[in-house]
């Protein structure tokens, strides 16, 4: 994904406790997020969630799978 | 006849991280309040009293920030505990407010859903609703408080608007319990709650009034800590949990679709959005500050003018508080006789209190500059530039600053290390802070610099690089030991980084200076009791058995201290520190410097009986001590302070922990002294055998 854009959530992995918190902050299949940037060092990367900025390293937002939305 | 709030009425707050709930608490309570910690955990306490709008003295406890009541952290437990009424140190709320921010009431509504099924009354606060409006969105206040049936109360908590609102929804006698949304739990899930209740309730840990949501919270989540619960009790927990588990297969996260699922009805009926979203203040100033030029520009511009403050501008009240007890002393040695009784006011009580409070200016501006960062919102920002660095000696990148602090002093350092959620990564933190060079380690590599290489003998850029070397070797003495840590001592999964990164907003001074002085003065109190009675106790090693002196004849100082038991000590140990180049009167210097590195400077004058003198600034002091030094022979006549030994001592004191205060502050701030111990050795330990390593190997090649 290209800075800016934005996607719905697909799927999240269920009974990971790393992803667990994730959820009760808002990041739920069919929640609609954009990516707003990487940190300058590549890793976390930042995203726009439910109206917070939200940061989260690749490893985790692997897990995630989106439909990127035109 | 009263109609209003009774007397003594307990509300607890709670809300989102970043919701200005510490705001409000402020606003609310003013200066009456109390700041502790929860008894077993390092988990600040805050409680205060407030009066309703018509006067009736109500208390207030003011619970940890946290986006879900399924704990996960200890800070987590205490507000789920503090709720349920599971801690005997505090009293069960008997009314919630809940705070949100009204800019993220999606996001924020979710802990108050939550919050709402416990069954007391709820008032709710809608914070920065200023913030909201500048953002487009309208929300309908009426109809918010309708859907939930709980008082709803718009406010900008910041500038105390909408509190006289809150006061007289906090003053009203009959508040209703809100409207509990446990319809939208999933049936199945609710069947096996109630269930597990009976059970929970059969055990004794649940009322048997109890909600029916109770057991919800105690059996989901990875709860680290299930406090007041014995083993049994605890079996049925994880009972219930396996059961549910097997039979509702993801049960925990369709229950929190579910919750969502009700946000998002309410929200279509109560906000309205603008049809686009516009570029926000936080777009912008983020646009500049994680910038990948301009960021690490003016991360390190705002890091350089802090420790600028730390080394130059602190200076002067550093100067100051040494000028005043210095003055103090020679007052007291004015008044009084001569005599042990005096000796011990001057060089035990006096120089142990003046030892903890010359470092206060420079924690103090630490603490301000830390509460700046945390409230403006920039300290998460630093935290996403870091994280890369830090995650690859397996920490995270709140580490970075309780890190960084520690160049300062370890104190504040080790202090903040409490902003780190995870308690893994936390212990790391505050084990490693102390490597980083604090700034007590500067007097003695000044002094050893300069005794090792004599002035005009090398360029002065040749003594920069050696200290910038050791300021170096401090740094990835950190990062060694926070990899080792994290990947050996202490395996188990790094914690994955959740950081929310808050809207920028103007600093609340009043709010930081409070918590800038609290802090100090925990320090204060614990640090300062520890330190000023290990420094009685310094001074009468010093001091005691005495050299008998004849009458008349002015007692030699080096000679007394020689007979000392400090000085017998350093003897003693001699052995011990042979192979690292020492010898005993370097041991005496060493034995006091546990007390504080910046001592070592002042116990080597007295040994080496370098008096000061009438209008001697530090650095005068210590150019007649480094001449001293440099005279010092061995009995076979060779000098003693070779670059072999000086290079031993500092690396000796780059490792070492040398300080009283940190120790103390460590046992608080990990609750036990396994840790500050361990600490202590593994630090020390690693010091002596690096030194004996650099000196061995000096001696075998001959140098």
């Amino acid at each position: 994904m290209e800075a800016g854009t934005s996607a719905v959530i697909r799927t999240l992995p269920e009974g990971l406790p790393s992803l667990a918190r994730l959820r009760e902050m808002g990041l739920l299949p069919g929640t609609r997020l954009t990516f707003v940037r990487r940190a300058p060092l590549g890793d976390p990367l930042e995203f726009m969630v439910r109206g917070a900025l939200l940061s989260l390293r690749g490893t985790e937002a692997s897990l995630i799978t989106v439909e990127v939305q035109p | 006849m009263s109609t209003g709030v009774s007397p003594g009425m307990v509300y607890a707050l709670v809300g989102n991280p970043n919701c200005g709930k510490t705001t409000l608490f402020n606003a609310l309570t003013g200066l009456r309040q109390k700041v502790g910690n929860y008894p077993g955990v390092t988990i600040e306490r805050k409680e205060g009293d407030c009066f309703s709008q018509h006067g009736v003295r109500l208390k207030l406890i003011d619970l940890p920030g946290s986006y879900s009541l399924n704990a996960r952290s200890p800070d987590e437990a205490i507000l789920r505990d503090v709720l349920l009424g599971r801690r005997s140190d505090t009293p069960r709320p008997q009314r919630i407010i809940c705070v949100v921010d009204a800019s993220n009431l999606e996001r924020n509504l979710y802990l108050f859903t939550q919050v709402v099924e416990l069954g007391l009354p709820v008032i709710l606060v809608l914070n920065m609703v200023d913030v909201a409006e500048s953002g487009g969105l309208r929300i309908d206040v009426p109809k918010l408080s309708e859907r939930f049936g709980v008082p709803v109360v718009p406010m900008v908590a910041s500038r105390k608007q909408g509190l006289v609102e809150l006061k007289l929804a906090m003053s009203r006698a009959d508040l209703p319990p809100p409207r509990a949304l446990l319809d939208a739990l999933p049936v199945p899930v609710r069947g096996a709650l109630v269930r597990s209740r009976e059970a929970l309730a059969a055990a004794g840990v649940v009322s048997g009034t109890a909600s029916p949501l109770e057991p919800l919270y105690l059996i989901s989540g990875n709860d680290p800590t299930h406090y007041g619960i014995d083993a049994a009790a605890l079996a049925i927990i994880r009972n219930a949990r396996a059961q549910l588990e097997r039979e509702i297969p993801g049960w925990e996260d369709r229950m929190v679709s579910a919750r969502y699922d009700a946000i998002m009805a309410a929200m279509d009926e109560v906000l309205h959005r603008p049809a686009t979203a516009s570029a926000t203040l936080t777009d912008r100033i983020d646009g500049l500050l994680l910038h990948r030029v301009w960021g690490w520009l003016a991360l390190g511009g705002m890091l350089a003018f802090l420790f600028y403050l730390i080394f130059s501008a602190v200076e002067i009240p550093m100067n100051a508080i040494e000028d005043s007890f210095r003055w103090l002393s020679g007052k007291i040695t004015s008044w009084m006789a001569p005599g042990d009784f005096r000796d011990l006011l001057t060089d035990g009580v006096i120089s142990g209190v003046s030892g903890v409070l010359i470092f206060l200016p420079q924690i103090l501006l630490l603490f301000f500059f830390i509460g700046l960062m945390e409230d403006t919102g920039y300290m998460a920002r630093v935290a996403f530039l870091m994280d890369r660095i830090m995650s690859r000696v397996g920490l995270n990148g709140k580490s970075f600053l309780p890190i960084l602090s520690s160049h300062a002093c370890a104190v504040p350092g080790v202090m903040s290390a409490r902003s780190i959620e995870s308690p893994r990564d936390r212990l790391i933190t505050i084990l490693v802070a102390p490597l980083a060079a604090c700034s007590a380690r500067l007097p003695v590599y000044l002094l050893l610099i300069a005794a090792m290489v004599p002035t005009g003998a090398v360029p002065p850029l040749f003594k920069a690089g050696m200290m910038l070397g050791l300021y170096a070797s401090g740094i990835l003495a950190a990062f060694g030991f926070a990899w080792l840590f994290s990947s050996r001592i202490l395996p188990g999964k790094p914690s994955p980084l959740i950081l929310e990164l808050p809207g920028y907003k103007m600093p609340a001074f009043s709010s930081i200076l409070r918590q800038m002085w609290s802090r100090a003065w925990m320090f204060i109190r614990r640090a300062g009791t520890v330190i000023m009675g290990l420094s009685i106790l310094l001074w009468a090693a010093s001091t005691y058995p005495k050299l008998p002196t004849p009458a008349g004849q002015e007692p030699d100082k080096s000679a007394a201290l020689a007979h000392s038991m400090a000085g017998r000590l350093g003897h003693f140990i001699e052995p011990v520190l042979r192979p690292m180049g020492a010898d005993w009167k370097i041991g005496v210097g060493l034995v006091s410097s546990f007390a504080a590195r910046e001592v070592f400077v002042s116990s080597m004058s007295v040994i080496y009986s370098v008096e000061e003198q009438d209008g001697d600034d530090d650095d005068t002091l210590r150019g007649r001590l480094r001449d001293r030094l440099r005279d010092e022979k061995r009995p076979d006549g060779s000098p003693v302070y070779t670059p072999a030994l000086c290079v031993s001592l500092m690396i000796f004191f780059v490792f070492a922990m040398q300080c009283l205060s940190t120790i103390a502050v460590v046992r608080r701030e990990t609750n036990s002294w396994k840790w500050a111990l361990f600490q202590l050795a593994f630090m020390t330990g690693t010091g002596y055998l690096l030194a004996v390593a650099a000196w061995q190997t000096a001696q075998f090649l001959g140098l």
